[in-house]
């Protein structure tokens, strides 16, 4: 096995996982803090890419098309906290599944209306199109980008949860809701925000992953059950379980479809195992989930208890 | 009042099936969204291209063409044959793009005694043993445009090379096309998950292989995908992309752009093919719709053309089966892509060309035909085939 390769997928795996991340960020204190579950998280992914897209059709500007996206989702987001889900959080989580799942089937008939049945094939900025050499292998400079962007948003919501006093009472509304709101914790404005800010961190991932992937009707719900995966995996409602959640999702994945097909060649054989293998390497996060719940059934980091 | 009108309604009903020849009635379902939607809506113009070129008649009857959209699942699939053949009861089924969708939905369309003329797939289960008398693969048999890209690499030399498919019948035998014909080693033969759109791991995968060459054949926007992120790894400078037609085309092409130039690719028909059908059918095409036709284009147009003729030739009467389809089988008519004629699978017998993206003098990236790889090729499986 050349350690280039592990390198790469070492860091195809960060890419993967950190735009999981920030899913998984946004659900995560949705689910932690306001004991909602929002399906439609996805939904709101689909609205980033689709407006940053149309913005970056438009300008030919990246970073406009990051920037707009992420206020118009943000907005997006306060709006449907305020008119249809604050109503919701006092309601069972059959309610709000219910509720939610037809937001799905809304929002993607609205964006079929808007912007048509067929995907947008956005392209890389053309600065970034090529290939960079890092230590004797070429990367493509875009998936650099991506990490270094996923990252920076990694330490900025860390700052943000740990170190201002905004976070410390997410952090409170996590760990137990109603204690905060009696110690004075204005936790109506506080649901808003948090919807809003993982509305943006939708549309950042949505933004960054466009040109990676397809923007199209129904991209939100495949990445959507991926994302409940990572916080299931991290616990509910916390953020360093989200990150952990997600880089351990990336890189099962990615490791699982390098390194499980050679495994499969090894034994079985090649037809049977070219079709195999990435089968089972598809199950594995899967896998992870259970083992991660069978030893820690609260997830890895959380946030109550 | 109420029953007069009950009885009104009710003769209705059962006076049409007895007016049907007065025009004829095709069931047009194929893959409109998600990432194969480009293939679709391109066989649906082209479709309707023909059509209305005709005056909106199909053989001297007024066509009446239901497009819908599969959504490239089978269960839209399903349901929609079961309105098509129940309640439109339409003469003829056309337009499916995939094989995933086509071959779970085939059996109700054949016993319901329903002529399908496939604009795309051809998979190898209507082309051997199974070959059915409702069954015409207008467009080609699943192997035979890797088979001839096969070929292409035996001539040129390379000896180790990588393949990639999605894990769905048509990749699958896309891949064994190939290897019925290439002869050198095969480095890896991979299979992705149908509408993957990340690479990442695969061409890092693929890379440290070292192969001498790539052949890939991906549809839709999971080519476009591919293309796109193995030159932004740079991986096109170590081991050159070859593919069956179908992920250089001009989808492909306007979505991906530079990086598409140099790649050799095979396919039953080229932009530039010179005859006067395919003169008429490219210059209309770019006039009506502003762009470039697709092969896939080329097939779906044929397709009108070959039912234009077929029921030209039973003077309109469609209704007579028999008649009907041998017409189909038999009829000659000028296709876009030149000679053509069925073989006893009614599946086609015709060359394949290969064919190369450039830039022209104008800076306008497409194909352009560079030789002949088959002459009047047949399908392997058409020996197995008793009709």
């Amino acid at each position: 096995m050349p350690a280039a390769l592990i390198a790469e997928q070492l860091l195809n795996g960060l890419q993967f996982g950190l735009m999981l991340f920030l899913l998984a960020a946004g659900l995560t204190l949705v689910f932690g803090i306001m004991d909602m579950i929002n399906l439609a998280h996805g939904s709101l992914y689909m609205i980033g890419a689709y407006i940053a897209a149309s913005v970056i059709q438009a300008s030919g500007s990246f970073l406009a098309g990051i920037a707009i996206a992420v206020a118009g989702t943000a907005l997006i987001g306060v709006l449907l906290e305020l008119s249809i889900l604050r109503p919701l959080y006092r309601r069972s989580h059959l309610s709000q599944v219910l509720a939610t799942f037809a937001l799905i089937l809304i929002a993607n008939e609205v964006v079929r209306m808007i912007w048509g049945s067929a995907p947008i094939m956005l392209n890389t900025p053309a600065g970034l199109s090529g290939p960079v050499e890092i230590a004797g292998f070429r990367y493509p400079a875009y998936r650099l980008v991506v990490i270094v962007a996923g990252l920076a948003m990694a330490v900025f919501l860390y700052l943000l949860v740990a170190k201002t006093k905004v976070g410390m009472w997410v952090r409170a509304g996590a760990s137990d809701r109603d204690m905060a709101d009696v110690m004075g914790v204005n936790t109506k404005w506080l649901f808003t925000g948090v919807f809003a800010l993982g509305a943006a961190l939708c549309a950042v991932a949505g933004a960054l992953l466009g040109p990676l992937l397809a923007v199209q009707v129904g991209m939100g719900e495949n990445i959507l059950i991926l994302a409940f995966v990572v916080i299931v995996i991290g616990g509910i409602g916390s953020i360093r379980g989200a990150l952990v959640g997600a880089l351990l999702v990336g890189l099962v994945d990615t490791a699982g479809r390098t390194f499980l097909p050679l495994l499969f060649k090894q034994v079985l054989p090649q037809t049977f195992a070219a079709e195999t293998g990435p089968a089972v390497a598809a199950v594995l996060i899967y896998v992870l989930m259970a083992a991660v719940l069978f030893f820690k059934p609260t997830g890895l980091f959380p946030a109550r208890g | 009042m109420n029953k007069l009108i009950a009885a009104l309604l009710l003769s209705a009903v059962i006076v049409t099936p007895v007016q049907a020849a007065d025009r004829i009635k095709v069931g047009f379902m194929s893959t409109l969204s998600g990432p194969g939607a480009a293939l679709g809506i391109d066989m649906r113009d082209a479709f309707n291209l023909a059509v209305k070129l005709n005056g909106g008649r199909l053989g001297g009857l007024p066509a009446e063409v239901s497009v819908v959209d599969d959504q490239q699942n089978p269960d839209v699939g399903r349901q929609t044959v079961e309105r098509f053949t129940k309640r439109d009861r339409v003469d003829v089924i056309t337009g499916m793009v995939f094989s995933n969708v086509l071959l779970p939905v085939m059996p109700a369309i054949l016993e319901s005694d329903t002529v399908y003329l496939s604009t795309n797939t051809g998979p190898e289960d209507y082309a051997g043993a199974k070959c059915n008398k409702n069954f015409f693969a207008v467009a080609w048999q699943n192997e035979d445009i890797p088979g001839a890209m096969g070929e292409v690499m035996n001539q040129r030399n390379l000896k180790n090379v990588y393949l990639i498919a999605p894990n769905y019948p048509g990749g699958r035998e896309t891949l064994n096309g190939f290897k019925r014909f290439y002869k050198g080693k095969i480095a890896d033969e991979v299979y992705t998950r149908m509408g993957q759109l990340d690479y990442a791991a695969e061409i890092a995968t693929m890379r440290a292989a070292k192969p001498d060459a790539v052949f890939f054949f991906l549809p839709g926007g999971m080519g476009i995908n591919f293309v796109k992120q193995y030159a932004a790894a740079g991986a096109n400078k170590d081991a050159p992309l070859y593919t069956p037609g179908f992920s250089a085309d001009e989808d492909t092409i306007k979505a991906v752009g530079e990086p598409m130039v140099g790649i050799l690719n095979s396919s039953q028909w080229t932009l530039d093919l010179d005859n006067a059908a395919n003169k008429k059918f490219v210059a209309e095409f770019q006039k009506e719709y502003q762009r470039l036709p697709t092969m896939y284009a080329s097939q779906a147009y044929d397709v009108a053309l070959l039912l234009d003729a077929a029921v030209k030739q039973v003077a309109g009467k469609v209704e007579d089966k028999d008649a009907f389809r041998k017409a189909l089988r038999e009829v000659k008519f000028d296709s876009t892509r030149g000679a053509f004629r069925f073989n006893k699978n009614q599946f086609p017998i015709q060359d394949y060309y290969l064919r190369e993206v450039y830039k022209d003098s104008s800076g306008r990236i497409t194909n352009k035909t560079v030789g002949r790889i088959f002459s009047q090729h047949q399908d392997v499986h058409a020996a197995k085939c008793t009709m």
